[in-house]
Formats: C-alpha cells, structure tokens, sequence
C-alpha cells in the first residue's frame, strides 16, 4: 500500500521572528477564488465612491495683487516659478512651494496684456496697454538697484498679445496685425495682415516652431509660418475666439476657447471641421491650456468655473469652482502635470490640483500599487451605471446648474 | 574558426518556456468577443489590448501553477488489494505522526447524533448535538475553544464567516454564539430553521425552516434579506453552489429546486428522483451536483445545463452527501461512510473508502486544505483520513489555516469590504461582465420612437453613373456586390443588394 496523506509543516508556513513579514503563499486557481467579477466589480464601486470622498482639489490661494489678474507665464525652467500680471501694470513672481510673492514690479501703466518667458528663463517679455513691450531679468535686482528693464520697444498701437518661439531668439505680439520680432531689433522682422483690425491672441506651435496661430476679432482663426511671408490658412467660426492653444504632443492640433460656451479642436490640416466640440460650460470661455501629456486641457470660463476635459471627450471630466471665485480670465496647468493654476477677476491666483483625489507626495510603494489597483479598476467598469452615476456626480453651483438644464433644453428643442 | 563557432552557438530551446495546455485551460477566462467591424477603431483597439493583457494574466498564472509547494495526497493499494478494503488503522500507522493523530474518535454518546462543520480555513470544527450539546474545537491541536449545553433540541449547527462566531438553530429560535459560548444574539423572526447554509462572500446565512419558509440574513449588519415562502413544505434537504451562491433544495416530491435572495419563485425545479431526495451535493465549480434519493439511486446533474450525467444504484440509498476540494465524494448509509472518487468522469464501480462508525451518521463534512473527513454520528464523533481529498495549496489571502489574528483582522476588514449585494446573485456570475445588448437595443428601439428615424440605419447603396469607364452593367454590377459582401460580413443589410 502507498500511501501520502497532506501534512503541512508550519515552519514553511509561519513567519520566524516577530520582526519577519508574514508568509502568505498564493494559488491563483480561479475555483479559489469565486465571483471574480462581483467582487471586483465591489472593489471598484468602493474605489469610485473613496475617490469622491477624497476630491479635495484645492490647494492654495495666492492673494497680494491690487486689481484683477490678467495674464499668468510659466517658468521654461523652474516648476516653483509662477508669473503673473495684474490690470494695474503690476507683475509679481511667486514662489509656489511658499506660496509667496518674492518679487514685484511695476511693468506697465495700464493692463498687462500679455506676458512670456523666454525659453531660457532668465528673462520674461510684457507687453501693456501703453503700447510698450519690455524685457526683464529673471533675477531679483540687488541691493540699493531700482527695478529696470533689460530693454523697451515702443510700438504705435496697442499690442493684446504675446508669445515666445521655443528655439530661437524670437517673439511674436499681435495687435493691429501679427509681428514677429527678432530680440535684438526694435521694429519687427515681419508682419501678417489677413483684412482683419484686430488680433486678440498669439501663440507658437510648441512642436512645429516654425507655425502660429491667432485668433481674429472677425471670428476667425488664422495660422502663420513664421517662414512664409504671408499667412497660411484662415478658418471663420461662428463667434470670436478668445484664445487658442496647441497641443504639445501633437504638432497639428490646436485647441481654441470660443465665446459661443464652447471649445473646438482643430486639426490644422483639415480646417473644414473641428475634430471634437467640447461643450459644458454656460458661459463664454476666456481661456484654455493643454496638459504637458497632451491628453487633456484645462479651460476657464467667464461663468467662475474651470473645467477639465479629456481631449477626445466632448463633456468634461471635472469642474472646480468656489463661492470666492469670480470671473476666471487666465489659466495654467504646471509642467509636472500635477497642478492648475488660475487667475481671476478678484485678484486671487488658485493652485488647484489637476487630479482631485490625488494623494500628493511620494507614496510608498504598496500605496502606489494601490492607487493603481483601484485606478485600473475604476476604468474597467466605468460604464456600468451605477458606478457611472456616482463618478459623474459633480455639485455645481444653483445658478450654473440651471443654466445648464436651460441650456440643455434649448439643444434638445433645435435637434427636434 | 573554432572560436567563430563558439560565438555563432544557438539557443537549443529558443523563445519563453512553453505552457503545458492544460494549466492554460484551468485558467482560462471567457472567450474573444466578436469584435465591432466598422468605423469603431478606438474601440476595437481597445478590446484587442485588454483581450492581450489578460492571455498574458492568464500565462503567467500558468507558470506559476509550477512553483506550489505542496503535492495532494494520494492511497494506492497493492496488486490485489482493494483501496476500499484498507482500514483507517492501517493508514493511520503507515504515515507520520501528525497525520495519523488527525483520525481519532470523540466519544460522546449521551447528547444524541452529531452534526459537523468544519469553517473555512479547516482550523476550527463545530460540533452540535441533538439533545443540546454544543461544541467548538481547534481540532488539529485538539484545543476545546468551547463547549455549553444550550438546553433545547438542536437542528443544525454552522460557522459563520469566522471562527469567532456561530450559529445555532434551535428547537424554536436561531441563535448566535461567540466563540467563547456567550448567546449574542437570538433571532426571532427565524423560526423553526431545520438547515442552514452559510455564503461566505455575500455574508449571508441562509436558512431553510419546517414551514416551508427561505430565509437570508446578512450576518454583518444583521438584516432579514428576504424571507421566501417556497410553499413546498417542509424543508430539510439543503445544499449550496460554491460558484454562483445559488441553494439548492431537496424536495419530498424528487424535485430540487434552486433558489436566490431576489427572487420568490424558485429558478429552477429540477425533477431528480422517484421517490423523495435525502441529499444534495454541489462541487466547487459549480458543475456537477448529486443527489440521492429515496429511491436507492444517486444520480450526478450537469448543474449548468441541467441535464443529467449517470445514475448509480446503491442497495441501501445514502443519508448524506458531502463533496471534498478535489472531487471526493462520501455518502453515509446507516453507520458505513463510503468515498468515491471522480463520480461524473468515469462510470464508477466500487468505493474509493469504507469505514464503519459506532452510531447512525447524522453529519458529513470534509475539512478544507485537510485530507479529513469528519463524521457526526449517533455515538459522536469521527475524524477519519482520506488521502487526496483537501487542496494541497491553499491561498494567504482568501483562507489561510495559519494566520495570525493581525492577519485575520486585516482580511475580515478587506472581506467586509468587498461584500457582495444579494443582488449579485445570480445562475451565471459572470453576468456583469458581459455586453449589455438587450439595454442597448432596448434604447435604440426608445430612441427611434423619439425622433421618427433610425439614426443607424443606412441608406440604400444606389451607385453612381459617371465613374470614368466603369460604368457598364457589368462594373455596377460588381460594385454593388462589393458592398454587398462588406455588409454582410459586419452582419447589416447585405442582403438588400444583391436584388
């Protein structure tokens, strides 16, 4: 007779010493491990109604400026950095990581219109109502020295807006028409005229940095080769585009803020049609900026709220707003992917995190595998429609809310 | 040129290490989805990554089926004798210590029969006896945890999701115990409860009562689920389906009939026997349930297509039923417990087992991850051996026979946690994986109503006349046959054209 019956030795299956881990062997047979899918299925409704408990995207108020912002840079170099200006002339330099101004100066002596730092950091371009473009240095000036700028262009008519090329010494400003500037010159290397008055934005194509877009004030886009000597393609949409910005991962798609609630994002190679429409906001949109992934975009819009959408999505996925926020006129979203910042009519800059119920910080690793778990999870059954409801659920204020349903009632009504 | 060879040597095994086929179909998911044929790339896209990712998931489960530690046990007899003819002695002897200290008898003839269970990490048995005797033992280390008189007839007697607590159901009440032999709780609203069943990943404990009535009560918050009336008498046949928590019961009419929280009729009523059922069996997989029945015989049901596989003829009909981790089935007739092994593959001929006990069998019950099997009878109590019945391998996160309390605590956290509503209970589990079609097409059918037209129909092909050159019968003829045949591979109105 042969015989085996199972005996176990505890020794393999018990841990030696208090101060070891505990032993925990795994057999992956799916007969152990019954109702895989309800199972997951829990986990992952317990990790959409966790996340919801934890969306607490914001983090700091940067107050100190005496009138509305109205244009925000980022640093080229420095994650920390934060730039903005204010509709009294003022540019102040803060300190993100203090949540601090460590620096202030009067630039100009009506609105700041637009403001740029070059790629190398060490110097930033404004541009302001008193028809000057200047240049600063990106240190705080010594002891006993007076704030001056590097350099001062007088131009003859009010500039609205202002980029810097990636690569080159070269900016463009747009007013009257588009110029491009060379640094070392004082009247611009070249000039775009489309028919058109007025411009409102200017910016360079991060990828291709030979190409600009603009937005016209006859509800028109209009692309530039810096290369060419006239401009490349014009696109006329319904209402007037307030800003536009590129994608930075993909060298043809421009996303533009438009005042008709909406925003479109066009393929510049085929102008005929917005490859998506994004819409949700109830009001007009001032202004947009694209992830450094390229796979979402940030927009701030004249109804006190910012959104957050995917860039293949038509709805967002995630708005942020505050009783104290009014009128949100610029945004920003940080180099490192992880924050939003905005600047609105009340003076106040907002740090806002870009993912709500992010945990900040370095996250050991059995957390991070964690986070990732109930990530994956959550995608997985992102469709089913009890974990859909609470996954979109998102407290809009009274007003905006119904506006919303008003808005949504008078597509409805249009489509029939 | 000798040192050139060297260099040029080839792997003799190139390329990963292949997986022998049947660990690939042990885990093996659902099949490939039909793919969505037309302009839907992302989504195609998507369904060929995750389909790629879990063949992968699955591979790598595969592999690692080579690294578990232990073998399941095994009894082979000589020549010519007959495994159904080695006594538990004999086996007890012929192994180690440890081992042959797991068969042994608790003499305990005064309480009356016996019923058993063991909880679900195999650690801890539960004892109940007729006349009122109740006791809890960490059996291996033969560790009394408790044991009190509760004064009233004994029904049934169940570990719920611990062992921390049980359950007793008593001659009129259910009641809850602690481990230590306090009552916590008495429920009155479960009356008469004659079996129960517990369903560990929905925290359920399901009761069958002599008044016809099926009754679920969430342990965890202590709610009645539902209360169902089966109108079919008295109910003390009672199994469940580990697979999909579905209980099944057994009817003196010959019908079983399975039963879930969500709904007050049954399922499914299954006629199984001639005579009345005496005992249901359902194994892991949820596959395969036996059942016995008055009428001598014990018959093996493919439970997912409800259709029967074999019948067996036992001379004196089997009492009770209790199927093991790896397919061991015993049924108890009278005061001999026989063990077959694999019932549903082969036809099977003689036992695998035999032992005779001192009283009439009341309760049977295999212990998991143990090769035990435990015998509740009129004289008390039997711990008999049975190589190859318990899962060698057992897995730390779901029960683990030797966690520390941390251990338990974090995992009855994380249990509680991840508890399945009732209505999750299902025949098929896998329900919610699957593509909702009939939502989809009945929004479809409440959209077209809405608008007056079919948003996804196509339009008639009509082809055009002033293609240069290609405009003779013969070239319309081939491209409407061209679309034609695109639309009929994508399953859409081909058949429109080709008139």
């Amino acid at each position: 007779m042969k015989v085996k019956v199972l005996s176990r030795n505890p020794d393999d299956y018990v841990r030696e010493t208090k101060h070891d881990i505990q032993r925990v062997p795994r057999n992956y047979d799916p007969s152990l491990h019954p109702f895989e899918v309800s199972r997951e299925y829990t986990r992952a409704l317990n990790a959409t109604k966790l996340e919801r408990v934890f969306a607490k995207p914001f983090l700091a108020s940067l107050d100190g400026h005496r009138d509305g912002v109205n244009c925000l840079a980022k640093h080229t170099r420095s994650l920390s950095t934060l730039l903005s200006g204010s509709c009294d002339g003022e540019v102040k330099v803060w300190d993100l990581t203090k949540h601090e101004c460590v620096r202030t100066l009067q630039a100009h002596g009506g609105f700041v219109r637009g403001m740029v730092v070059r790629y190398c950091g060490n110097s930033f371009f404004t541009i302001g109502d008193d028809k000057t473009i200047k240049q600063w240095k990106m240190e705080a000036p010594g002891y006993g020295e007076e704030e001056e700028p590097l350099n001062t262009i007088l131009g003859k008519t009010v500039f609205t807006g202002l980029d810097h090329h990636q690569k080159k010494g070269v900016f463009a400003t747009c007013g009257q028409q588009v110029d491009i500037w060379d640094e070392q010159r004082s009247t611009p290397i070249r000039s775009f005229t489309w028919g058109v008055d007025s411009f409102s934005s200017v910016r360079f194509n991060p990828v291709e940095t030979e190409l600009l877009g603009s937005c016209a004030s006859d509800r028109s886009i209009v692309l530039y080769d810096m290369r060419e000597s006239t401009p490349l393609k014009k696109v006329i949409m319904t209402m007037r585009t307030n800003t536009l910005c590129w994608n930075p991962m993909e060298a043809y798609c421009f996303t533009c803020a438009n005042e008709d609630y909406n925003l479109y994002t066009y393929d510049m190679r085929h102008l005929e049609k917005p490859i998506k429409v994004h819409m949700d906001h109830v009001s007009a949109v001032l202004d947009v900026d694209y992830s450094p992934t390229g796979q979402e975009f940030v927009s701030a819009s004249f109804d006190k709220t910012i959104r957050i959408f995917s860039k293949d999505d038509g709805h967002s996925r995630e708005v942020y707003h505050t009783k104290r926020m009014q009128h949100v006129i610029c945004i920003k979203w940080s180099a490192d992917n992880k924050y939003i910042l905005s600047g609105s009519d009340e003076m106040n800059i907002r740090l806002w995190k870009a993912n709500a119920a992010e945990k900040l910080g370095v996250l050991a690793p059995r957390e991070r595998e964690a986070v990732n778990y109930s990530q994956k999870l959550k995608e997985k059954f992102q469709h089913h429609p009890q974990i859909r409801r609470i996954a979109r659920h998102r407290h809009l204020p009274k007003n905006i809310y119904h506006q919303k349903n008003e808005l949504r009632i008078m597509k409805e009504a249009r489509r029939r | 040129m000798f040192g050139y060879s060297l260099l040029q040597k080839s792997d003799p095994f190139p390329g990963p290490a292949p997986v022998p086929k049947d660990k690939l179909q042990k885990f093996k998911r659902q099949d490939k989805i039909q793919k969505p044929r037309r302009q839907h790339y992302r989504l195609k896209d998507i369904i060929t990554r995750s389909e790629e990712a879990s063949e992968m998931a699955q591979k790598q489960a595969a592999r690692f089926d080579l690294l578990l530690p232990e073998d399941a046990g095994f009894l082979e007899g000589d020549e010519d004798e007959d495994t159904c003819m080695i006594s538990q002695e004999d086996i007890a002897d012929a192994v180690d210590i440890t081992s042959g200290a797991k068969y042994f008898n608790l003499k305990l003839n005064q309480f009356g029969p016996y019923r058993v269970d063991y909880s679900r990490t195999g650690r801890h048995l539960l004892l109940g006896g007729r006349r009122g005797h109740v006791a809890c033992v960490d059996w291996q280390s033969k560790q009394l945890m408790c044991e009190i008189n509760v004064m009233e007839s004994i029904n049934d007697v169940k570990w719920l999701h611990t062992e921390h607590m049980y359950a007793v159901a008593q001659k009129k009440w259910l009641y809850i115990y602690d481990s230590n032999g306090i009552e916590l709780h008495c429920i009155r609203t479960f009356n008469d409860v004659l079996r129960m069943q517990f369903l560990p990943y929905h925290f359920l404990l399901a009761t069958a009562s002599a008044t016809g009535f099926l009754q679920y009560l969430d342990v965890s918050v202590g709610k009645e689920v539902a209360a169902i009336s089966t109108k079919t008498g008295r109910l003390d046949v009672m199994c469940q389906n580990p697979h999909n928590a579905v209980v099944h019961l057994g009817h003196p009419n010959g019908t079983v009939t399975l039963w879930s929280p969500n709904q007050k009729e049954a399922l499914v009523k299954m006629l199984c026997h001639q005579g009345g059922v005496r005992s249901v069996a359902v194994d892991k997989t949820g596959t395969y349930m036996i059942t016995s029945g008055m009428d001598k015989k014990m018959k093996v049901f493919d439970v997912r297509a409800f259709k029967p596989l074999r019948s067996y003829f036992l001379p004196a009909g089997a009492s009770c039923l209790s199927l093991s981790q790896r397919g061991l089935l015993s049924a108890a007739t009278g005061d001999i417990v026989q063990v077959y092994r694999d019932v549903w593959s082969t036809p099977v001929t003689k036992p695998y087992m035999a032992h005779r006990v001192r009283g009439l069998i009341w309760g049977l019950h295999f212990c998991p991850f143990e090769d035990v099997l435990g015998v509740g009878h009129g004289e008390g109590f039997t711990s008999m051996l049975v190589p190859g019945a318990g899962e060698p391998n057992f897995d730390g996160l779901d029960a683990n026979p030797y966690r520390s309390a941390k251990q338990r605590q974090e995992w009855e956290v994380k249990a509680l946690l991840e508890k399945i509503q009732p209505e999750l209970i299902t025949l098929d589990p896998t329900e919610l994986a699957q593509v909702d079609r009939t939502t989809f097409e009945q929004r479809h059918r409440d959209r077209v109503e809405a608008l007056g037209f079919d948003p996804l129909a196509k339009e008639r092909f009509v082809p055009k006349f002033k293609k240069k050159g290609r405009s003779s019968a013969g070239g319309v003829e081939r491209r409407k046959k061209q679309v034609a045949h695109e639309d009929q591979r994508e399953g859409g109105q081909g058949l429109m054209y080709i008139t």
